[in-house]
């Protein structure tokens, strides 16, 4: 991949530094992003396990793009707001969301459980592209409020491809809306490989609504950190929008309901392991000796609290009464809603729990 | 201590089975939370699943092959008490509540030859009741449109219900012919047809009613391929290598191509209804492979352009990752030509199908010792005998021929 990406740590966790996106790096901050992208990781694995033995009806594994998810999380300020799609967990992790909160929908217990004006963050959206047009609305809804804030708005390659996605980006142009359009180019839409979607790189794209792009090395974390930032800053300055293509590598399944050895090789997947966001990280850190074995330690038994926590709660989470997912479909009483629910309960009326 | 029954979930959103492939754990292991315990396949997948308890097992409760319903427990493993038990997930929380018709028949199905089972096994929640005839909503308005009543129509649909064509047929008067398939009623054990033999299914049936096959036989003495075995199987460049008939087999269709090269090619239709034939400037050998999952045909790539112990180390290297079920789609994409050796199975020839888009294949059958004249009396040789199946839109009578007598010739001189 990636010869022509922005990048500020070597796969070998060489810092490099690069004009355009300076960045002040002190042992405290590799710290915390370390810690972010462990328990972002183990939010993962503890949750693909939970839906292996059945707690959850499904999970959309994270793994290999935790790098991009927490530079851009950290690059992001309390006031800003995100629009992510479903698989968005190091940003979640990063700006203090209950991994717990996150399972809710996986297990179907309701569609969102964080409040979105508290956390700064939309809902997971599962309709691939369409926050994005959330995402230009928001930002228009701050030049008109005259706020110091800024939208960051993530999605995938395949959303790309999406009419959704081609009108937020006109309109973001068309505004000026202090928006950055970040895309995690993780190489498959499902089966679908981004070569298939693009003859070209998805940042060139961005050129043609007349919006700045930059395209960056995913799994380096300090680079999305850095090029987050000065664009989110750039944008909250009325600089207007900016497109970032993070060039990364899904390594798990599509969801747990995808069997990706239909479709890629494993020589593919070897590489891409290669380039782990968590061991350049690490590398880097041993580099410049912040990583001492007490602080590892003290990550790692955090993160088994965090499994132990994520199993506890899942398994113990009761099923909410059906007749609840007719209560805030309208702010006031609505007559189809209310004989929709009246339906229901007669239904529920001819069949017993056991 | 007591004893939890981990029950099979669904990992793959409205799965309703799974056949346990293989397990990683044996009874009397000790095991943690999250250790990968068992593979399993499903519709859509196969999938590890990880354990949920940390334990002693005390019971595999599924032979692997078998195909259970989600729901069915198919782990035991004995827990300490000491541990905390999990929030919800002691007595009484089982899979999950599930609904169920009040005062309907309820049947335990017992799992996979088990007696008692502490888990409820799933059940389907019939949200028609029994005679009422199931159909969708636009199959329903359908039948409205043309007059028809549903309560008359025999479902053919995979789930019993009444399909748009059941419809049709029932509109045009023809609802009291028999209808195909689902109709037909079970006399034996329905077994639902998997991922890699659908496919198989799928591949057999496009080529034999695509390409007009035509099969032709020779028996060839392989004295001489057998001493060359056993001398290469002895020389250290083949050291790392099977070395086996299959091998020379293998050499002699690459060879044999050389002098034939329209066998290693591929009919093409045209989208303007003409055809083109395409010939390959080298060889993909295809290998049909009996896996644990089916019938695989990996192919050797640019075979042609391997040495003999390179391609027997080729060989040896994809038909093992066959077997072992690793390997990848690339793997059995491209292959210009393939060998079946179905002499493994104790027989002496067949009638192979083509493998989609190739046209020829070649099946190798048993060595078995046989009377053979030999200048004018008789010995006895080891024989085998070839059959070489080709699409007769692409490849003629001679051409075809000529090809199975030169693989045979190399078989019983073979230039080594």
């Amino acid at each position: 991949m990636t010869e022509d990406v922005i990048r500020l740590l070597t796969p070998e966790g060489e810092r490099i530094e690069h004009p355009d996106y300076p960045l002040e790096v002190d042992a405290d901050l590799l710290r915390r992003l370390y810690r972010d992208i462990v328990l972002t990781r183990r939010t993962d694995v503890e949750s693909t396990a939970l839906q292996r033995t059945g707690e959850l009806g499904l999970w959309c594994p994270v793994l290999g793009q935790e790098g991009i998810q927490v530079g851009a999380g950290h690059a992001m300020r309390p006031t800003d707001y995100g629009f992510t799609t479903y698989r968005e967990v190091g940003i979640f992790q990063v700006r203090g969301v209950d991994p717990v909160e996150l399972l809710h929908l996986y297990r179907g217990v309701t569609h969102s459980s964080w409040d979105p004006r508290r956390v700064g963050l939309g809902i997971f959206t599962i309709v691939i592209g369409s926050h994005a047009l959330h995402s230009v609305g928001y930002a228009m809804g701050i030049q008109r409020d005259g706020a110091d804030e800024a939208v960051l708005s993530c999605f995938g390659d395949g959303a790309t491809s999406t009419g959704d996605v081609h009108e937020a980006m006109v309109f973001a142009a068309a505004f000026n809306a202090p928006v950055v359009f970040l895309v995690q180019n993780n190489q498959w839409a499902i089966s679908v490989p981004v070569t298939r979607q693009a003859r070209a790189p998805l940042a060139t794209r961005a050129a043609g609504y007349g919006i700045p792009s930059v395209r960056i090395d995913g799994n380096d974390v300090l680079a999305g950190l850095a090029v987050t930032r000065t664009l989110l800053d750039r944008a909250r300055e009325g600089g207007g929008p900016a497109f970032i293509e993070a060039v990364t590598y899904r390594r798990g399944p599509h969801t747990t309901s995808d069997d990706p050895t239909r479709y890629r090789d494993e020589a593919e997947l070897d590489h891409w392991a290669s380039l782990d966001p968590l061991d350049r990280l690490r590398r880097h850190m041993e580099r410049v000796g912040a990583l001492d074995p007490e602080f590892v330690a003290a990550v790692d038994a955090e993160a088994d609290a965090l499994g132990e926590l994520l199993r506890e709660t899942i398994r113990g989470m009761e099923a909410p009464d059906p007749l609840r997912m007719f209560e805030h479909v309208y702010a006031e009483p609505h007559r189809q809603v209310t004989a929709d629910r009246a339906a229901m309960a007669d239904y529920l009326a001819t069949v017993e729990t056991s | 201590m007591s004893v939890r029954e981990f029950p099979l979930p669904d990992v793959g959103e409205g799965l309703t089975e799974a056949e346990i492939v293989g397990w990683r754990i044996s009874v009397g292991d000790e095991i943690a939370v999250n250790q990968p315990i068992v593979d399993i396949e499903t519709a859509k997948a196969v999938v590890e699943l990880p354990s949920p308890f940390t334990g002693r097992v005390t019971a595999l409760l599924v032979a692997p092959g078998a195909v259970v319903p989600v729901g069915t427990p198919i782990l035991a493993v004995e827990v300490s008490d000491r541990e905390p038990v999990l929030v919800g997930y002691g007595v009484g929380h089982e899979q999950g509540r599930r609904r169920r018709l009040r005062g309907a028949n309820a049947p335990q199905q017992g799992g996979a030859g088990r007696v008692e089972s502490a888990a409820p096994q799933q059940e389907v929640t019939r949200l028609v009741p029994p005679g009422k005839p199931m159909a969708k909503p636009p199959v329903r308005a359908l039948a409205r449109e043309l007059g028809v009543d549903l309560s008359r129509v025999t479902p053919t649909g995979s789930h019993g219900d009444i399909t748009r064509d059941d419809v049709r047929r029932a509109a045009s008067g023809n609802a009291s012919s028999p209808a195909p398939i689902a109709a037909r009623p079970v006399r034996g054990e329905r077994v639902p047809v998997r991922s890699v033999q659908r496919q198989m299914a799928q591949a057999m049936v496009r080529s034999m009613t695509t390409a007009p096959h035509v099969t032709e036989w020779v028996d060839v003495d392989v004295s001489a391929t057998m001493a060359l075995v056993k001398r290469l199987r002895a020389e250290p460049e083949f050291a790392d290598a099977r070395v086996t008939p299959l091998t020379i087999a293998a050499s002699a269709v690459i060879h044999a191509i050389r002098r034939t090269p329209i066998v290693n090619s591929s009919w093409v239709d045209l989208p303007d209804g003409s055809a083109e034939i395409e010939l390959y400037p080298f060889v993909n050998l295809g290998l049909a492979v009996a896996s644990p999952r089916g019938l695989v045909v990996p192919n050797v790539r640019d075979a042609g352009s391997l040495s003999l112990s390179g391609l027997a180390r080729a060989i040896t290297e994809v038909t093992e990752r066959a077997r072992e079920g690793r390997l990848t789609p690339s793997d059995s994409v491209e292959g210009t030509i393939t060998v079946t050796n179905i002499g493994v199975f104790g027989v002496d020839g067949g009638t192979p199908i083509l493998n989609p888009g190739e046209a020829a294949i070649l099946a190798t059958g048993r060595i078995v010792e046989r009377p053979w004249a030999v200048d004018g009396a008789l010995a006895v040789r080891p024989v085998m005998q070839l059959s070489l199946a080709f699409d007769h839109r692409v490849v003629d009578g001679a051409s075809g021929s000529a090809f199975l007598a030169d693989v045979a010739a190399y078989l019983h001189r073979p230039p080594h």
